[in-house]
């Protein structure tokens, strides 16, 4: 583990989960955040990842990972196994994220998703100015070899939620190197202004 | 009980067979029993005060005890050198590792080339069938014999992992960790087939006389040696065939006849004819059958995830290979699958290689050094010293 600082991100997800929760982390990469979880809020923390390197480097730090894709074997998980299933930036690389998001919700009571912003002004400016996809930091890759497929603005996440019943817990803007934001009320403005967004979801009662 | 107190305490490699008499006789699936069962083992390591660092080990389908160096005097090299050994994963420094002849084997555990008792003759074919769970409980009576309740962890792969995974259906409780690699809850029906085909080369050779070729002085080395070729292939990849061999000759030219023209032939001749001077045509037909048989799910209202529900605080670490067709990928995540509907704490890894089945015994960097973060982990929270 590295000595920096907590990605903004994951700060925020550690303030959301409660301890000693059931988490499963969809893309858990090399385990950093799980090892968060389970070092800091006493989760029993899993994780999906889809490469055999990341899941290597989890098990070395004695987490429960599995290798799968979001898109395909979140099917393999009991329905309600978990109180938070977390999806961290990759949500606009899944292939359906619609159903990825309605299985994580299957599996658990909640959701975290964190999505970059297409709504962006430095993103809206670009394509105005110079008529091309837009390539940024948190999108560095030109459009024929971005993974990332399925792009969305804040305010088009929201309304994917509501089509899908969902309701938005917690909401937060994300700028690289600055504290979560909480989003309440602000929405319209944070569409333009933050890099990226933190929601937390769950199925609505009755 | 007779506590061999002795045996936990020699040195690395120890080595002996146990025998289990009418006090512990091994009750079989298929009915009956066996009254006098004699299990050859070797452990390697030290037992620790506690009695919390006991790694078994079980063995695939026609390797044995010596799973890691120094080997029984007359064996061959320790068959799992990339994973058991100082410095490696299994690591006889910090863990005690039992590894036995499975039941049916031909190692010197009771098999059916043993002197049956009551007719004074080899068993032949009057040796009952067996399966997965008899070689399991088998296990469980030398492991109840060493002084041992709860295993720090089961490893295995192939039949082995077969073993492990009967192991957490039937006696979870004395299980903390579990490994399986290259396996599956249950035999396909290509597998049977691939099997059906190595028995059938055995039993039309003459010389296997009805299962009776010990009383006749004879051996059915052909039919034996074709079963070990065809399975053998199994174990492989066509890109790892390809690899190795292409359409490489053994000389210049060919010899328009039937002599061994392709390297893979004279290859897989030497692996027939080598294995017959180490193994028995009848535990093979017998341990065969038992991998046949096994299907951890039949008969349980829950599925495999029934079957696997006592083992939900074991923590589990599934592999597999990509190019492996004969226990493929998909074998493996039905155990994940119902390994997490049981709740178990599951890791699932699978590993890119064109080395086939047999890359579980092979060197393969990303399997070791996914086990030993495993282990390592797994034994912190059973403290174990690192």
């Amino acid at each position: 583990m590295t000595t920096a600082p907590i990605r903004e991100d994951f700060a925020e997800i550690l303030r959301l989960v409660g301890p000693g929760a059931r988490v499963l982390d969809v893309g858990c990469g090399e385990g950093e955040l799980l090892d968060l979880l389970t070092r800091e809020r006493g989760a029993d923390a899993r994780g999906l990842e889809i490469s055999p390197e990341g899941v290597a480097a989890c098990l070395s730090l004695g987490l429960a990972v599995m290798q799968g894709d979001a898109d395909r074997d979140l099917a393999s998980f009991p329905a309600n196994a978990f109180d938070y299933v977390i999806l961290s930036r990759t949500l606009q690389a899944m292939r359906d994220p619609r159903a990825v998001l309605e299985e994580m919700l299957r599996i658990g009571e909640r959701a975290i998703v964190t999505v970059p912003n297409f709504g962006h002004w430095r993103v809206r400016l670009d394509l105005l100015v110079h008529g091309r996809m837009p390539v940024t930091g948190a999108l560095p890759e030109p459009w024929w070899s971005t993974p990332n497929i399925h792009l969305c603005t804040i305010a088009d996440f929201i309304d994917l939620a509501q089509a899908l019943d969902l309701e938005i817990e917690t909401s937060a803007a994300l700028t690289s190197g600055q504290r979560a934001r909480p989003m309440t009320g602000a929405r319209l403005l944070e569409n333009w202004r933050a890099e990226s967004a933190l929601f937390m979801l769950r199925r609505r009662r009755g | 009980m007779t506590r061999a107190a002795d045996i936990l305490t020699t040195a690395p490699g120890d080595e002996g067979v146990m025998i289990f008499g009418p006090e512990a006789p091994l009750l079989l699936d298929g009915g009956g029993r066996i009254e006098s069962l004699a299990l050859a083992y070797r452990t390697y390591g030290a037992l620790n005060a506690a009695r919390s660092n006991a790694i078994l080990i079980c063995h695939p389908l026609t390797l044995d005890q010596n799973v890691a160096e120094p080997v029984a005097a007359g064996a061959r090299r320790a068959w799992w050198p990339s994973l058991v050994g100082p410095g490696r994963p299994i690591d006889p420094e910090r863990h005690f590792i039992i590894c036995s002849n499975i039941v049916g084997g031909c190692m010197g555990s009771t098999g059916p080339g043993s002197i049956d008792p009551a007719s004074g003759r080899p068993y032949g074919l009057s040796f009952p069938v067996i399966t997965i769970g008899d070689m399991v409980r088998a296990q469980a009576l030398l492991v109840d014999r060493l002084g041992i309740e709860t295993l720090f962890a089961v490893v295995g792969g192939s039949m082995g992992g077969m073993q492990v995974l009967e192991w957490a259906a039937s006696f979870p409780a004395r299980l903390f960790s579990a490994v399986c690699l290259a396996s599956a809850a249950r035999h396909s029906a290509q597998n049977i087939a691939l099997h059906e085909v190595g028995r059938q080369a055995i039993m039309a050779d003459p010389d296997w006389r009805g299962g009776d070729y010990a009383l006749h002085g004879v051996r059915p080395e052909k039919g034996l040696a074709v079963a070990r070729m065809a399975a053998h292939i199994t174990y492989l990849s066509e890109s790892a065939l390809t690899r190795k061999f292409g359409r490489e000759l053994q000389r210049d030219g060919l010899s328009w006849g039937f002599d061994a023209d392709f390297q893979v032939e004279s290859y897989l001749r030497h692996q027939g004819a080598s294995f017959v001077d180490r193994f028995d045509a009848n535990s093979y037909l017998y341990i065969t059958r038992a991998m046949d048989y096994f299907d951890l799910a039949a008969g349980h209202p829950g599925g495999l995830a029934g079957a696997l529900s006592g083992a939900r605080h074991v923590r589990f670490c599934v592999a597999s290979f990509t190019s492996d067709w004969l226990y493929p990928t998909s074998e493996s995540r039905e155990i994940v699958r119902a390994l997490n509907l049981a709740g178990a704490p599951t890791s699932f890894l699978e590993i890119d290689t064109d080395r086939g089945h047999d890359a579980f015994l092979l060197d393969e960097p990303v399997l070791t050094a996914a086990l030993a973060g495993f282990l390592d982990s797994a034994g912190r929270v059973r403290g174990l010293q690192a």
